[in-house]
């Protein structure tokens, strides 16, 4: 192991104890990447030498964070995406009397407004519960406000209509200094939540989860780990829906899903578990 | 000179298209090495220069998929919106970080995480593009011992990004796009 290396993973578990943020696990490259990049920032000279700040100054540990976690994120980002949902989500979800939904790793909610927009206009919003979680308080404050740049207008509204939306897009935002903030109805039945998917346990009987662009984050044993607290979460037939680049299919609970859409990366679980047992749920 | 490459690394921009349509080809079938491409692209999402590359390449063409292996023998081309990593463990991981100079795939983020995983035993090729992506990065290559390579500007479609690596002054050879593939060649078999 060379000396950066043994650097990071000091580090890594200074921050794991401290504070119980576990990132021992992510995919190591992004992560020597955004702690050289924290580095740079700090003015200091070797990774080691942010151990003590990071331990003693809560302020630079707060800054630490932030250059650790990937917030980038937009408005129906992969508008085909959310095609595909409307055309082969929906229409099951539209049998049930009550929805409940979660968009984990949500980052400042513009994945989850898309959502809630989604489900407007097909009808189910009324009857729809959605949980909108993520590990980083700072961008789960502005998911909540639902507050955004007005400069992203013009990319979001581009996304909505390729994502087959039915409306013109103003309708759900309205435009002040420079921001636009979308309309309080859209927030009504979202829940939003700090939780860890490295740490915390899961949500019950869920029909439908979004987790996109989070897990590539992650090392395929921490993967495993989080997909298995969306399997004990999902009810039966439920539905994951994952990043367009992010597969199902290297990990532990990949045989108990079909692919609903494999380009799109929507997946439904497809047996139910008895006592060890698996079996088909017809 | 060393012939102990594991890898290349290649980085194109403006005029890509061509140029590997016309470089790539040459890489005979039984070519030792992983090829790793950021190509620079606007469409995100479609598989249309995997496809049309592996109509005329010898080697496999592919997509890099998130944690897979790399394998000897295959070009590995980025998928457009997301960086591309490679782990030490040598597996490719992939990012939604901001671009980097304005690019998303980056070069240098291909370039300076492969450098980090192969040291010396990397290939580190930069051709034409309208940018400087791939300085930084073809920098890092050196430094850790690779072999850097810039086509040379005035073969390029668009000389910027040729010419900004080598203003770095850590490119090793200059090169015809049409000839690299031979050199590489060349600088494998020699012992
Ligand atoms: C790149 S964003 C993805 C945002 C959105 N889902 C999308 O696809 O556009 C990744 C998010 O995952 C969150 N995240 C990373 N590790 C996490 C963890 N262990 N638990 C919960 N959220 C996490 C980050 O805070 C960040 O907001």
């Amino acid at each position: 192991m060379d000396n950066e290396d043994i650097e990071i993973k000091v580090l890594l578990e200074a921050v794991r104890l401290k504070y119980g943020y576990d990132f021992t696990q992510y995919a190591s490259a992004s992560v020597s990447r955004r702690v050289k990049k924290a580095l740079s920032e700090s003015g200091l000279e070797k990774i080691s030498e942010m151990i003590p700040r990071i331990i003693y100054d809560r302020k630079f540990f707060n800054s630490f964070v932030r250059n650790l976690s990937i917030n980038v994120t937009e408005m129906f980002r992969d508008p085909l995406f959310y095609c595909e949902l409307r055309e082969r989500v929906i229409p099951y979800l539209q049998t049930f009397p009550h929805i409940k939904i979660w968009s984990a790793g949500v980052s400042s909610g513009e994945e989850v407004y898309s959502l809630a927009i989604l489900l407007k206009e097909e009808g189910l919003y009324d009857r729809s519960m959605v949980y909108a979680t993520d590990f980083n308080d700072i961008v789960l404050e502005s998911a909540e406000k639902g507050i955004y740049p007005a400069d992203n207008i013009q990319k979001s509204t581009k996304n909505y209509q390729k994502a087959g939306g039915r409306e013109s897009f103003g309708k759900y935002y309205h435009a002040d200094y420079g921001s636009a903030i979308f309309d309080r109805s859209l927030k009504k039945n979202i829940v939003f939540a700090n939780h860890n998917l490295v740490t915390d346990s899961g949500f019950g009987e869920m029909n439908l989860i979004l987790c996109r662009n989070v897990m590539i984050y992650f090392n395929l044993e921490l993967q495993n780990h989080v997909f298995q607290l969306f399997d004990s979460s999902l009810c039966n037939n439920g539905f994951l829906c994952l990043g367009s680049k992010e597969t199902i299919d290297l990990s532990v609970i990949a045989d108990a899903y079909m692919p609903v859409s494999k380009k799109h990366r929507i997946y439904q679980k497809k047996i139910h578990r008895q006592g060890g047992t698996l079996k088909n749920a017809e | 000179m060393r012939n102990d490459f594991q890898a290349i690394v290649m980085g194109v921009s403006a005029g890509g298209f061509n140029a590997l349509h016309t470089m790539l080809p040459l890489f005979p079938r039984d070519f030792p090495l992983p090829i790793i491409i950021v190509q620079h692209r606007i469409s995100e999402n479609n598989t249309f220069l995997e496809e049309s590359l592996n109509r005329v390449c010898q080697l496999t063409v592919k997509e890099s998929n998130e944690k897979e292996t790399i394998n000897p023998g295959i070009i590995y081309i980025a998928p457009g919106g997301y960086h591309l990593l490679v782990e030490k463990d040598l597996t490719f991981s992939l990012s939604v970080d901001e671009p980097v100079c304005y690019s998303r795939p980056s070069i240098d983020v291909l370039f300076e995480t492969a450098s980090l995983a192969f040291g010396p035993r990397l290939i580190g090729v930069i051709l034409t593009g309208a940018n400087d992506d791939g300085s930084e990065g073809i920098k890092k290559i050196k430094s850790k011992g690779g072999l850097t390579i810039a086509q040379d500007p005035e073969s390029a479609e668009v000389e910027i990004m040729p010419r900004s690596a080598i203003e770095t002054k850590t490119v090793d050879f200059i090169l015809p796009l049409e000839e690299i593939p031979s050199f590489i060649l060349t600088v494998l078999e020699d012992s």
